[in-house]
């Protein structure tokens, strides 16, 4: 299930776009700034632009080639675009009662319950809030049977509380259906949390893909290094709860963090954001530091973010760090590679997403 | 009423009714052709089909009888290989009132079908509906607020289409003497200003019940699509 895309197209007003990549299987998400070309890309692998030369093919197949109503991309748009002249039934089934015969995926029931759709049923779009309408287009989308998704900023027209409230339905989506998802999008919550595969763009070009965690990690990369909330992404396992004091042991690699109590079950694995502003360093192990996890770390590398502040990649046995940090204090301790330093990770600096 | 002005009345219900039913393929087709492509010769074609507002109606017929007429281009071979005649017939009267009718309706179906989003015809396409499958059951549903109010608004004008009608048709009571041409037919012979009097109040009230129902129709279809 590896798609492969390489698009270029040249817009009336002069705008250049050039995007090639390789998605695997999984979610890969296509990150940055609005107007940086990802959702033509995404429009072109669904067809509705026609690029100047384009090459999208799935397992082989050729879907440039195809008509779009031929491609099978289910395509969840900003807007909902639902049928207003139809039901959420019959909005529901419009891609199902066109689907090959012969093509599998899950059931109306099952969709329905998977996005909380039954007591919605009957309504008509014009009736239902921004969520719902957005649920009702996931759903016709998945039930469309399509070879894969696509999904251009789904939550970008929503609320907040709309948002957290569609986030873990999407969640749920993508690990059920078990298709080639591409997510555009500029937030970058959305992409720590459903990424398996990130794709940066900008100025209609591919900066950089791999990995999500190996992308955050890196200090090159100014779309993801300039942010307030840049920082490394860890992958981590909860080791305890310790309900009395509101902490959690998180253990990442081979270190544990603490951090305030977590919701998630023992065992739970998830993906959390450290920014490198909530990590500190100091040359001696500090004593008598509350709210603060301390690791033991060699620094791996420096290197500057704007004018007066410096990134530095911390190595933590198998856990990688950044932090940041005044430009003055490089040379005020002496920070060279190589050195034994302590990183103080500041609890409750993780974020889940940006939930 | 006489048996004579119910006859008016009744065959001009069935000349309007006719012309709907001729004016609505072409005009939506035309009105698509319009609002949807780009090609050469686009704002001839949008002059052209707008001349029956601005040209004299007589001159419409006289045209049609030009073209149509039994000796004219279309109409010879028409009339010699099918023994098609539609000059002095019902079905020529209709025609009249179809092409009087036709700027009426591509404007108001114009309208309707600029008015639907392109967005949900694409949603369509990803979902699996080709083009016609995208037109029948996205397009047309959407824009039908706006074809049927042309379709109401094109019977009731064609109620009283006259001088296309009697320029191409003419005036043959029972076969395309409508109430319009029966009213001019009244009013030319002594004693008929009652029977002129009666008619002409049967059309207006025919024509304002139309527009009515025209424009309520179109209210409750747009609410259905949530567009109130």
């Amino acid at each position: 299930m590896t798609l492969s895309v390489a698009i270029g197209h040249r817009f009336p007003g002069g705008v250049a776009l050039d995007i090639g990549f390789t998605a695997p299987p999984g979610v890969t998400v296509l990150f940055g700034p609005s107007g940086a070309g990802k959702s033509s890309a995404l429009l072109a692998v669904a067809g509705l632009l026609k690029p100047d030369r384009g090459r999208v093919v799935l397992d082989g197949v050729a879907l440039h080639a195809l008509a779009p109503s031929r491609r099978r991309c289910g395509v969840v748009f900003q807007d909902a675009r639902l049928f207003p002249h139809l039901t959420v039934l019959a909005n529901l089934r419009f891609g199902l009662v066109r689907a090959p015969r012969d093509a599998a995926g899950p059931s109306l029931e099952d969709v329905a319950a998977l996005l909380g759709l039954d007591g919605l049923l009957g309504r008509r779009p014009h009736t239902l809030s921004g969520g719902e309408a957005q649920r009702v287009a996931l759903g016709r989308a998945l039930l469309s049977r399509p070879r894969l998704l696509l999904m251009d900023e789904p939550l970008a027209a929503l609320d907040a509380p709309r948002r957290a409230e569609i986030l873990p339905f999407l969640e749920r989506l993508v690990a059920t259906a078990r298709l080639p998802v591409l997510y555009v999008t500029h937030a970058l919550d959305e992409a720590d949390r459903l990424a398996d595969h990130l794709v940066l763009i900008d100025a209609g070009r591919v900066v950089a893909e791999g990995p999500p965690e190996a992308l955050a990690a890196r200090t090159d990369l100014p779309l993801l290094a300039t942010r307030r909330d840049a920082g490394v992404l860890l992958r981590a396992t909860i080791a305890a709860h310790d309900p009395p004091r509101g902490l959690s042991r998180i253990a990442v690699g081979d270190q544990v963090l603490t951090v305030p109590l977590r919701p998630e079950p023992l065992g739970a694995v998830l993906r959390l954001r450290l920014r490198a502003r909530d990590v500190a360093v100091a040359t001696e192990n500090p004593q008598g530091l509350a709210a603060h996890s301390v690791l033991q770390a060699t620094l791996a590398g420096i290197a500057p973010v704007g004018p007066d502040e410096v990134f530095l990649t911390l190595q933590a046995g198998s856990v990688t760090l950044l932090a940041r940090t005044p430009r003055h204090a490089v040379s005020a301790l002496e920070l060279t590679e190589g050195r034994r330093l302590w990183a103080l990770v500041r609890v409750g600096a993780l974020d889940h997403g940006g939930a | 009423m006489t048996p004579e002005e119910w006859q008016a009345l009744s065959l001009s219900l069935s000349v309007a009714l006719r012309s709907v039913a001729m004016v609505l393929p072409p005009g939506i087709l035309l009105a698509w052709l319009l609002a949807r492509r780009r090609f050469w010769g686009r704002p001839i074609l949008d002059a052209l089909v707008h001349l029956p507002l601005v040209v004299p109606p007589v001159v419409v017929g006289w045209a049609l009888l030009m073209v149509l007429g039994i000796r004219g281009p279309i109409g010879a071979p028409l009339h010699d290989w099918f023994g098609i005649r539609l000059v002095f017939t019902t079905e020529g009267a209709a025609l009249a009132t179809a092409v009087m009718s036709l700027p009426l309706v591509i404007r108001s179906v114009r309208l309707s079908l600029e008015a639907v989003d392109r967005g949900l015809e694409q949603a369509a396409a990803t979902l699996g509906a080709g083009p016609i499958d995208r037109f029948w059951s996205i397009t047309l549903p959407l824009m039908a607020p706006g074809v049927l109010a042309g379709a109401i608004t094109a019977f009731a004008a064609g109620l009283g289409e006259f001088g296309a009608v009697i320029t191409f048709a003419g005036n043959v009571p029972g076969e395309t003497q409508t109430l319009p041409l029966a009213i001019y037919a009244a009013t030319q012979s002594p004693g008929g200003e009652a029977i002129a009097g009666r008619l002409a109040g049967i059309s207006f009230g025919l024509a304002l019940a139309g527009l009515l129902a025209a424009e309520a129709l179109h209210r409750a279809l747009s609410a259905r699509i949530g567009r109130a």
